[in-house]
């Protein structure tokens, strides 16, 4: 994998151009798909993690490194459903009822896309019933909510209510984020896990589905 | 210095006022919905939280127009209506004002961001420029732009609302990295007070935040590194939530308590944001040397 380094370096720097070529070089030479996303993407991602919580890195670097992950997934993602490889998990992300931001859930979404998770956008202002039909539906393991507003922060407690009332709260992990949040609340709505920035929320969610990060 | 500046700094810490979102809930706005909506539907309730900082003691209030741009409104389907808000909004806000207090006019983000391309440097600013020109014709005193957290952003809005002709206070949120003391984007209060300065702004600031205590260092450092006078309005802490309610612990008394350090810092103006309500600037009031409006 070591020729393929440049890989790791494009998406650290965010050079989703470079991303891209090396990947589609890669793959042309009939690299092991798989050993590219564990050994060189996934550990840049974990990298760029890294270097946001040493304040090297903030939400610019993210986005573009997010971009470049997602740019050379792309490419990969295909080849690992048509041979049977599973996401590490299915997330069903939005912003709650009520609350139209959607900055850092599109962060938090990237950085899972980018930590090889399957992410459902369902958007802003989503309520209760979508995030229970996506979890039936579309069967996403993790509920992943954002409020910015402490005046739509009880739209989390709502839809936690909701997925017990449609009796799958057990089925998914349930994770928040966003301003107002803290891990206070988290325990108090009876949310599996809280975030208090976007990188930090894919080993969470991988914690939480007892994956190895 | 702009002419209004010099004589409000005058007399100086210049008290302004708190929250407006929370105050305007208290008088029956649903959670989640649209503050700025209100200046058209419900103009009585708006003027009363109007009233009530003046009648706190705030030297400058401000407008319930902090998302009235083109590209926040048209979320809530409002977008063609953004003139007519933001000219109403001041209205409301100069008639509660009276000769008590002066009105400068809120304008918050657009939501969106350049860095991922949803907005185009281009619409941003003709957002602004549109928000900026009706607060102006409405008759605000000064701008604020506020609780941004991309400095482009903050400069696009001030470019914007230069051609106004009125003063421009620009405030950014510090929130991000270990420390809580950069922007969103990393930037420093050093560089922000710097490129605002750059940038033309007339007034430099913090706002919103994770604290008032938080404050003070980034207030030092903004003063440090500029000579514009510096306006500051945290919030009252983090929410937390009793008994099923939502709830910020820091008391008038307590947030108060911080704004001899804030003052010490180098701030010139000094309020509230998020949590804060007309309660908090009475408390402020009572602090050594701060100048009310004339009630």
């Amino acid at each position: 994998m070591q020729e393929y380094k440049a890989l790791h370096e494009a998406i650290l720097s965010g050079d989703a151009k470079t991303a891209r070529e090396v990947t589609e070089r890669a793959l042309g030479a009939s690299a092991d798909p798989l050993r590219l996303v564990n050994e060189l993407m996934i550990p840049a991602m974990d990298e760029v993690g890294r270097r946001f919580e040493c304040n090297e890195y903030f939400v610019p670097e993210l986005l573009i490194s997010a971009r470049a992950m997602k740019s050379a997934l792309e490419l990969i993602r295909p080849l690992l459903l048509a041979r049977g490889d599973q996401p590490a998990g299915r997330v069903a992300i939005g912003t709650v009822k009520g609350d139209l931001h959607d900055i850092g859930k599109n962060l938090v979404a990237a950085m899972l896309e980018g930590g090889g998770f399957e992410v459902i956008d369902l958007g802003v202002n989503v309520s209760p019933e979508q995030f229970v039909a996506a979890v039936k539906e579309k069967n996403a393991n993790v509920v992943a909510m954002s409020a910015l507003l402490t005046t739509t922060m009880p739209s989390m407690k709502t839809t936690i209510e909701a997925l017990k009332q449609a009796g799958v709260r057990d089925r998914v992990k349930v994770l928040i984020g966003g301003a107002p949040i803290t891990q206070k609340y988290a325990e108090e709505i009876g949310a599996d896990g809280y975030s208090d920035n976007a990188p930090s929320a894919v080993g969470l969610a991988k914690k939480h589905l007892g994956i190895e990060a | 210095m702009n002419p209004l500046l010099a004589q409000l700094l005058s007399r100086a810490p210049v008290l302004t006022d708190g929250a407006w979102g929370t105050e305007l809930q208290a008088r029956g706005l649903k959670p989640g919905d649209f503050p700025d909506g209100w200046n058209l539907t419900h103009p009585e309730r708006v003027a009363e939280v109007a009233r009530a900082y003046v009648e706190a003691g705030s030297r400058i209030i401000l407008t319930n127009t902090f998302g009235a741009n083109r590209i926040r409104l048209g979320d809530h389907g409002l977008a063609g209506r953004a003139a007519e808000i933001n000219r109403r909004g001041v209205q409301i806000s100069v008639q509660a004002a009276g000769d008590a207090a002066i009105v400068f006019a809120s304008m918050g983000p657009t939501g969106k961001m350049l860095l991922t391309g949803e907005v185009t440097r281009d619409d941003l600013h003709a957002a602004f420029a549109e928000q900026a020109q009706a607060l102006a014709e409405g008759g605000a005193r000064g701008l604020v732009i506020e609780t941004m957290s991309d400095l482009e952003e903050a400069k696009s809005a001030l470019a914007a609302a230069q051609p106004t002709g009125l003063p421009v206070v620009v405030c950014m949120v510090f929130d991000a990295g270990r420390d809580k003391d950069r922007t969103m984007t990393g930037a420093t209060p050093e560089q922000v007070a710097g490129e605002l300065t750059q940038a033309g702004a007339d007034v430099i600031g913090a706002n919103c935040g994770v604290g008032i205590d938080r404050y003070v260092p980034v207030c030092q450092r903004l003063s440090a590194a500029t000579d514009r006078p510096i306006w500051i309005k945290a919030n009252a802490g983090l929410p937390t939530w009793v008994d099923g309610r939502i709830v910020y612990i820091t008391t008038p008394e307590e947030f108060a308590g911080h704004v001899p350090a804030l003052v010490q810092a180098g701030a010139r103006f000094v309020g509230g944001c998020c949590g804060t309500n007309p309660a908090f600037i009475r408390a402020i009031r009572s602090v050594t040397g701060v100048t009310e409006g004339s009630r």
